[in-house]
């Protein structure tokens, strides 16, 4: 299991774009991917259940992957909110 | 009526009024096992259908990026799993049909959204709503026969209770002219594709929109967030007028938005905003600007009664950062004194203020405030590029006496494990005629130099801007002046450093191609200003900005100066 802390570096936090844009990545791996914000943990398949933990720009949150591809899996969704995310 | 203009723009038109119903409960409860597998097979359909549509959308329209994404999250909401698990929860154990079981799964989404403190989060509940009725047409068998394809007359208004995603990409916008809602906010979706689409619109004009009958004559200011329903011809010519107006600014704003500013030779310009907080952000980009050069943090320690903490002054600069698209956002260190004070701070009246006790000189005398403000701008640092600059630098012992204070509060962050940005650029104003005329010391010190034209001016010419029987003598095109600001860029280039300018000189079209040829390329000013100077920029060439350049330091006053650059800018 790999577990990490992200600040999210954009304005207007994890909006739908955003949220689309990490679900299509993480449908491209096996692993099961987490998100957590305070004690909420929901599975990062579901847009409203990611949409409904109202993620805002500065706030940390915290990605939890577990699986065989899990090595891999973390260094895209890494790039993912340290760079893309910016543009988005 | 009065409502929120959510984007920009003037239409007169006559209305289209658009009329929703809300899907009713079938009141059908299931009977056997085999009913329950069946509509959940059925629904399943229904969920794949509509996604073959969104699709078939996406591949038979061109559409802008936005639209493109939005379909993107269209499809992610149809299919979700948590969507799918509640309609088959209410299916097995409730003994709905499809029907109602996603009908109240829908309603339970679309109420957990609306009821969130968060103003975009509460206008998705649109969406999801959009997806309920667009997966409910498959249930019923209508599939795309049932998808509404309104043909509009030239310049209509679209007036609705709320216009779905739906609506919007398969409507023939080609003639709509306006969009009017009684619902809706600044980020609902309505709003969203008016933006994209540049087609005016106000939302949130609440029930008196609901009077509004087919044809009926409409004028949409959404730069004023007002609707008019059938009114006097006087309105009518007004407005046509103002309508005018407006395109003509806009559309010269629209062909260069995009346009980088680089000259017929190929030289890229940045093209910066001086701004003084969050809110402007959105006007750079507007504007097509390139970051900022200048922000301004008084706003911040003004209309208060005590000095903003580090945390308060750390949100100011990090909700910046974070809108900055990770473009550069100059941020100039607090430059009260002269004729800026605050309330809560005791300035002593002076003789002089603008030759006293100001900016910088305040901030090496009160370490304290100083390093409060350093330390909010380093934890910031991480969310954007930020860089630091001192106001009313005259000399290098200032520049080193200030990046000391700047390493302390660098020390008191990492002692406290703050993370920062180490390498964060510190540059100055070149705004006192000592600093200029030393501009080859100072390079040595720092990263980068702006140049105040304003104050550089004023204490140059020893010209009080705001003394109405001198006014006349304030001149930024005076030899001397002009002499320094050469200096500060060829000394500063020397140095490998980088030059901008943020004063008002930076935004006269008169002065642009002289600055370029002294070879400024950055120019920061008030966001509106940006189109104009681009426009200057993009049609002229770095050879003919050195001809004039050449051309204006060997005149010997500034009417002449004036007059050849108005000339040559012709």
């Amino acid at each position: 299991m790999i577990s990490k802390d992200y600040m999210i570096m954009a304005a207007q936090g994890i909006h739908a774009r955003p949220a689309t844009t990490l679900i299509k990545l993480t449908k491209n791996f096996k692993s099961a991917v987490s998100l957590k914000k305070g004690d909420k943990v929901v599975r990062l398949n579901s847009i409203l259940n990611i949409l409904s933990m109202t993620i805002k720009g500065g706030e940390t949150v915290c990605v939890i992957i577990e699986g065989e591809d899990e090595v891999s899996a973390a260094t895209a969704i890494d790039l993912f909110f340290t760079e893309e995310l910016k543009h988005l | 009526m009065k409502g929120i203009g959510v984007s920009p723009g003037i239409s007169i038109g006559r209305a289209f009024v658009i009329k929703k119903t809300e899907p009713a409960l079938t009141g059908i409860l299931l009977k056997n096992e085999a009913e329950i597998l069946l509509e959940i097979e059925r629904f399943d359909l229904a969920v794949s259908h509509a996604a073959d549509e969104i699709e078939s959308i996406k591949a038979n329209t061109v559409l802008q990026d936005e639209e493109l994404s939005l379909l993107e999250t269209q499809i992610e909401l149809l299919t979700d799993p948590q969507i799918k698990a509640d309609v088959i929860e209410k299916i097995e154990s409730d003994k709905k049909n499809a029907n109602d079981a996603l009908i109240e799964v829908i309603g339970n989404f679309v109420q957990l959204f609306e009821n969130m403190d968060d103003e975009y989060m509460r206008a998705r509940s649109a969406d999801i709503k959009d997806i309920g009725s667009r997966i409910l047409n498959h249930l019923d068998g209508q599939g795309q026969g049932k998808v509404n394809t309104y043909k509009f007359a030239p310049d209509t208004i679209v007036i609705a209770e709320d216009i779905s995603p739906s609506d919007t990409l398969t409507m023939d916008i080609k003639h709509v002219t306006g969009f009017a809602t009684q619902a809706g906010s600044k980020t609902s979706h309505t709003t969203i594709i008016a933006k994209s689409k540049g087609i005016p619109a106000v939302v949130s004009c609440g029930n008196a929109l609901a009077t509004v009958v087919n044809n009926d004559v409409v004028i949409l200011d959404a730069i004023n967030g007002i609707v008019y329903i059938n009114p006097s011809q006087e309105i009518i010519d007004d407005y046509t007028i103002k309508r005018a107006a407006y395109r003509e600014r806009t559309d010269k704003l629209k062909a260069l938005k995009d346009v980088l500013a680089i000259t017929r030779d190929g030289k890229r310009i940045t093209l910066s905003a001086n701004i003084s907080g969050a809110d402007d952000m959105e006007d750079v980009f507007y504007n097509g600007g390139d970051g900022v050069g200048l922000l301004r943090t008084e706003l911040l320690f003004m209309d208060r009664d005590s000095f903003p903490t580090e945390d308060e002054q750390f949100e100011f600069y990090k909700s910046i950062a974070l809108r900055s698209k990770n473009k550069p956002v100059i941020v100039r260190t607090i430059d009260i004194g002269g004729d800026k004070h605050l309330p809560y701070f005791n300035l002593p009246a002076e003789l002089n203020p603008f030759l006293g006790y100001r900016a910088i000189r305040i901030c090496l005398d009160r370490k304290d405030l100083f390093i409060t403000q350093l330390k909010a701008i380093l934890r910031a640092s991480v969310f954007g590029d930020l860089k630091i600059m001192f106001p009313m630098i005259s000399n290098v012992q200032e520049i080193k006496s200030a990046k000391s204070i700047v390493a302390e509060a660098k020390a008191e962050l990492l002692n406290d494990n703050i993370v920062f940005n180490a390498d964060i650029k510190i540059g100055i104003m070149i705004e006192i005629p000592s600093a200029a005329i030393t501009a080859d010391i100072l390079a040595q010190e720092v990263d980068f130099f702006s140049i105040g034209t304003n104050d550089l001016c004023q204490y140059t010419l020893a010209v009080d801007r705001m003394n109405e029987k001198i006014s006349h003598l304030y001149d930024p095109f005076n030899p001397g002046v002009l002499r320094l600001i050469n200096n500060v860029i060829e000394q500063g280039h020397k140095h490998n450093i980088h030059v901008g300018m943020c004063g008002e000189m930076a935004s006269d079209p008169i002065a642009t191609l002289l600055l370029l040829g002294m070879g400024l390329n950055d120019f920061s000013m008030n966001a509106a200003s940006i189109p104009t100077i681009k426009n200057i920029i993009v049609n002229n060439s770095i050879t003919k900005a050195r001809n004039i350049y050449k051309n204006v330091m060997e005149m010997n006053s500034s009417e002449k100066i004036i007059a050849y650059l108005q000339e040559a800018a012709q």
